[in-house]
């Protein structure tokens, strides 16, 4: 069945790839990283928890030497026409409609992962078609591929390393510690108190795990099922999906969440690197500020 | 208590700027001290969830291609394209990529865009060129907010969709409870935020349109 193993696949030849490229420009350190990355993608499975946490202290040692160089300048574009734009449309349009089509052959590709599959896929036609119709050797796209993956730099690994870090975090109990001090905060028997509590809870403490997956279980075992559903008599799929929705209004808001603030602020070539959260931020307090009314409302 | 030392060394390294990554193993090491775990112990636990979270940074594939393209003139297309529309501003493009994020994600197709996908190359030029920017820092700013509105788009539509990761998490965590509710129970109650982050964004695009208006 094609499922994660597939784009893992196409993910590590492309790391093996710019790694390689890297090597032959003598630019050590960030071929270094990239053949860590490249081995991550491709033996992971193999490598044991405590060998991938080795991987992970050499690619932090690397990235903490400073010697990553950012990318080497990219020559003026060529013009080749409007027709650039159908390779840049494939890859969407693959991933849409792969993901439905692959939803229904469940035996041949894993439900669970269509869209990283149809992803993948979109991605690997919109390369060849983009190789035929600019009359590009494939060298050259991996050259260009590796600019950008060297400007992103060892940011590009943030995401992952914050991830793991959420997962330190559940198994030393920080959420159990966090909902115990957030359900001591609020006086007895006040509604309102509590469904400002639970709301804030899940944006504050979205806010520094990164990941609202994180901060609801927590939140929802402190004070969104004892306090708000069998104390209030609040709906359960209300009290939920809003907590969430207040949860997500944290991850605008926050470094924590680095894939979606702080790498598209290096794609974007931003002087600011929170330029995209403090962009959010005036739309994030207000959302927070709706979800609690609703929520009040709904309850009350 | 003492497990949230972690997040103190998180805020501060952040503060003083050392190399993230670094903080980031520090503050798990010291964390799972805290919690009376052994160091390699913490080093296993980090590696396994590093191995199960690949797929966060299998979205780079699409670097080689979108490199190719751009070299071939990607980014000065879209903008001549939005050149080209009568009555484009960056405010109204970036609402009409609002309204389509949040109904793709709605129907769960939250990958088929994102920074690296569309708003690098496609949607940040596009409204660039419709803004007309007159110095860096305009420039800088409508930049910032193409990649805000993708979030906002992707947050506040993906949990109308039924077999989203959130949804099922709120379904398993409260079966944990003993209440049993289906996954469309969940999703409703996601349209109203969607609607409100749809009105309050899409108000700040325009004041973004005003902004950008005054003084020409």
């Amino acid at each position: 069945m094609i499922g994660l193993g597939f784009v893992y696949l196409v993910a590590g030849v492309t790391f093996v790839i710019f790694a390689g490229q890297s090597l032959l420009a003598r630019r050590w350190a960030n071929g270094a990283f990239q053949s860590l990355i490249a081995l991550s993608f491709m033996a992971g499975d193999r490598l044991g928890d405590v060998g991938n946490g080795a991987l992970v202290l050499a690619l932090v040692a690397i990235a903490a030497t400073g010697r990553m160089r950012r990318g080497e300048g990219t020559p003026a574009p060529m013009d080749r026409g409007a027709r650039v734009f159908v390779p840049a449309l494939v890859i969407p349009a693959v991933a849409l409609l792969g993901t439905l089509a692959f939803k229904q052959f469940p035996a041949l590709v894993d439900p669970k992962q269509a869209t990283l599959v149809a992803l993948a896929a979109g991605t690997l036609i919109a390369l060849a078609l983009g190789l035929y119709l600019m009359r590009a050797r494939p060298a050259a796209a991996f050259a260009a591929g590796r600019g950008l993956i060297d400007e992103i730099g060892w940011a590009a690994m943030m995401p992952q390393m914050l991830a793991s870090l959420g997962a330190v975090f559940a198994l030393a109990g920080v959420g159990e510690v966090v909902g115990g001090l957030m359900g001591q905060v609020i006086p007895t028997g006040s509604v309102i108190g509590a469904v400002v509590a639970y709301a804030l809870g899940m944006a504050v403490f979205t806010m520094i795990m990164g990941n609202a997956f994180a901060a609801f279980p927590v939140m929802a075992a402190a004070i969104g099922v004892p306090l708000l559903v069998r104390g209030a008599g609040g709906d359960p799929a209300i009290v939920a999906a809003v907590g969430m929705l207040a949860g997500f209004c944290g991850t605008l808001m926050t470094p924590m969440a680095a894939n979606f603030n702080l790498v598209p602020a290096v794609l974007l070539e931003l002087k600011d690197r929170y330029g995209v959260i403090r962009a959010q931020i005036p739309t994030a307090l207000p959302l927070l500020l709706f979800n609690i009314l609703l929520l009040y409302w709904m309850i009350a | 208590m003492l497990v949230l030392a972690g997040i103190v060394v998180i805020a501060a390294g952040f503060l003083l700027r050392f190399n993230p990554l670094l903080v980031i193993i520090v503050s798990a090491l010291v964390t799972g001290l805290a919690a009376g775990l052994d160091p390699v112990a913490v080093l296993a636990t980090f590696g396994r969830a590093f191995n199960d979270t690949r797929y966060v940074t299998a979205i780079y594939i699409v670097l080689p291609v979108i490199g190719l393209l751009e070299r071939h003139g990607l980014q000065a297309r879209a903008r001549a394209l939005v050149g080209k529309l009568r009555g484009a501003t960056a405010g109204r493009v970036l609402i009409g990529y609002l309204l389509f994020r949040q109904i793709t994600a709605a129907l769960g197709l939250v990958s088929i865009a994102g920074p690296a996908q569309t708003v690098r190359p496609l949607v940040a030029p596009m409204a660039e060129a419709a803004a007309d920017p007159r110095d860096e820092a305009e420039s800088e700013t409508v930049r910032a907010m193409a990649a805000a509105t993708d979030n906002v788009g992707v947050f506040f539509g993906e949990d109308i969709f039924i077999a989203i990761g959130s949804i099922l998490l709120m379904k398993g965590v409260l079966e944990g409870y003993g209440i049993v509710l289906e996954p469309f129970q969940l999703s409703v109650w996601a349209i109203p935020t969607a609607i409100a982050a749809f009105v309050v964004h899409g108000f700040r695009l325009l004041l973004l349109d005003r902004r950008l208006a005054r003084g020409r």
